[in-house]
């Protein structure tokens, strides 16, 4: 088994909703790397987790985990599965050494042997100072990591993680990617979402874009980046009549694409070839207000693919 | 990849303990609130209104109204108990905070943690069964005549009303927001208790015959008169077979509800 997740057109239309929230996505997770999904807000990135994780039922296509097909055998994916939620789903009533103690009795695995895996997770997960604390008592970036002890505490293969990071700060931040890392360093495949794209740059052996329950590109992030052809992307803020605007950055050698946005204008330029001053003074006549200026990134492969920006 | 083949017994021990640890932390409000209820109500029917002149009469043969209370009020303690343990923690588990999720994604079928629920609320209520039959023996200011008439009977009437008490609970839980908890008691459960056979045995409400038939939908009563039959069989009561039959299908309905409603908020 080469792949430890396979999507194959698979389809999600929530009930009484019109457009699907997952729209025929294909994809093969390799074992043992880190694998992005990478979009904005309400892409189908969480779906896609739910329909992995048994949480979700497909309304076509079908996923395969670890070899079990997540529709036929739901109980054999979860047995392999470690799930850690985007919300913070810590068992409230129970303190974080209960958390992580009875998820692995809930796994089936002796009082004694549970009591073992938590002690060593606590060390591990540097959280041992506060295993008597409620989960409510804890920090954002201390009760993630409480989710990711207790997500693998049953030795999972496949480890899915919804936006691991949305939140926390710069700080906890990196601390948790090197944990992820390290999980990768144990032979755990780990499939996340995020909606930064220096995570999805730095953290992910691979990427999948998605936008609109559609996938767009996938490959490494060099891949990706290569691909857009690694073209710059400038906002221009503009105040003037923009199809004017338009003719004149036209006629600039290097100008690859030029998309409308809420402030004005957006162009994805060959870096090497178009300087910044050149595009200044092509739209300076018509009201430029403001500029700025998106290196090659995954970012502008992000803008080339869907016209807009993550953030917005 | 081998794995460690689902051992379905020992995540159910798990689940319990779970709930067990809570239990035990939670012991002393779990104390107070099976024993606040019958407590007071001994107080005012036993004490309060004989002292101020206001006898309750009893049917011919029964010796006081407090041995008409008993069964009564174990059975609201019972069928109270199990339905909060059930519903109240479901019903935010379920909710925004999603904490049941990791629980039900065990490797087990989906009704294991409803199940698993069920039998501990059960469990509950027979503890708090326990908890009130000697407050109602010892504490009562009037003669309390109680026997066990039929040890069978008993522990069937306990493990059904528990049962149907718990199966409710899950069916309210997965049913009803945790904003609505409030008025779940006011539209469900108040009327359940005074409109239950509680005060009064079924057969003393042949005086208003539509009010005895409506009755007959209400859970409590069955738990009741089933109680009646086995510790005051003085006190007129309902047949065994009727209590048993009506416990056994109502407590396999609520279930049956309560597990595909589970199953239906937590999968989409």
């Amino acid at each position: 088994m080469t792949n430890a997740v396979s999507l194959t057109a698979l389809e999600k239309v929530y009930q009484g909703s019109a457009t699907p929230a997952l729209d025929r996505v294909s994809l093969n997770v390799p074992v043992g790397t880190i694998y992005g999904l990478l979009g904005p807000n309400g892409a189908g990135k969480t779906t896609t987790i739910g329909i992995c994780t048994t949480r979700v039922r497909a309304t076509g296509g079908e996923a395969v985990v670890a070899g079990y097909s997540v529709r036929e055998h739901p109980t054999a994916v979860r047995r392999i599965i470690g799930v850690a939620a985007q919300a913070l789903t810590l068992d409230r009533s129970c303190t974080v050494r209960e958390n992580i103690y009875f998820h692995c009795r809930y796994f089936g695995i002796g009082r004694h042997a549970a009591r073992e895996r938590t002690d060593e997770l606590l060390e591990r997960f540097r959280i041992a100072d506060r295993a008597s604390a409620m989960p409510m008592a804890l920090s954002g970036g201390l009760a993630q990591r409480v989710q990711l002890a207790r997500a693998i505490a049953h030795r999972p293969d496949v480890l899915f993680l919804d936006e691991p990071t949305a939140g926390l700060d710069p700080q906890s931040r990196l601390a948790l990617w090197d944990l992820v890392r390290s999980l990768k360093a144990d032979g755990i495949t780990v499939v996340l979402t995020t909606h930064y794209m220096e995570e999805a740059d730095q953290l992910c052996d691979r990427l999948a874009i998605i936008d609109h329950g559609r996938l767009l590109a996938e490959g490494t992030p060099a891949q990706l980046k290569s691909e857009a052809g690694g073209a710059a992307a400038i906002d221009l803020a503009l105040s003037g009549e923009r199809a004017e605007a338009r003719n004149a950055l036209r006629a600039i050698e290097g100008v690859q694409e030029i998309q409308d946005t809420e402030r004005g204008l957006r162009i994805l330029v060959t870096p090497e070839r178009s300087g910044v001053p050149r595009v200044v003074a092509a739209v300076a006549p018509f009201g430029l207000t403001d500029l700025r200026v998106v290196d090659p990134s995954l970012e502008t492969v992000f803008i080339a693919l869907t016209g807009r920006d993550l953030r917005e | 990849m081998s794995k460690r083949p689902p051992n379905l017994f020992a995540s159910i021990l798990g689940l319990w303990s779970r709930d067990a640890a809570v239990l035990r932390r939670e012991g002393l409000p779990f104390f107070l609130r099976v024993v606040a209820n019958p407590l007071l109500t001994v107080f005012v029917f036993t004490y309060v209104l004989p002292r101020s002149g206001q006898q309750i009469p009893v049917a011919a043969g029964v010796t006081s109204f407090a041995t008409v209370l008993v069964p009564g009020l174990v059975a609201v303690a019972m069928m109270f108990t199990a339905i909060s343990a059930v519903a109240l923690p479901l019903s935010i588990e379920l909710g925004a905070t999603r904490e049941i999720e990791d629980r039900v994604l065990a490797p087990n079928p989906l009704a294991t943690v409803p199940f698993a629920k069920i039998c501990f609320g059960a469990f509950q209520g027979i503890l708090s069964g326990a908890l009130v039959f000697p407050i109602l023996l010892i504490l009562p200011a009037t003669e309390v005549t109680v026997r066990v008439a039929s040890w069978p009977m008993l522990v069937t009437m306990l493990l059904l009303a528990s049962w149907t008490g718990a199966a409710l609970g899950l069916f309210l839980g997965t049913a009803i927001r945790p904003q609505q908890i409030g008025l779940m008691f006011a539209i469900v459960l108040t009327p359940m208790v005074f409109l239950g056979c509680v005060y009064y045995p079924w057969a003393s409400l042949s005086a208003i015959p539509w009010l005895q038939k409506v009755v007959l939908m209400n859970p409590l009563v069955y738990m009741a008169e089933g109680l009646r039959i086995a510790l005051t069989p003085d006190v007129p009561h309902m047949s065994p077979l009727a209590t048993i039959l009506m416990l056994l299908l109502l407590a396999m309905t609520l279930s049956a509800l309560g597990v595909r409603g589970f199953i239906r908020r937590v999968v989409d």
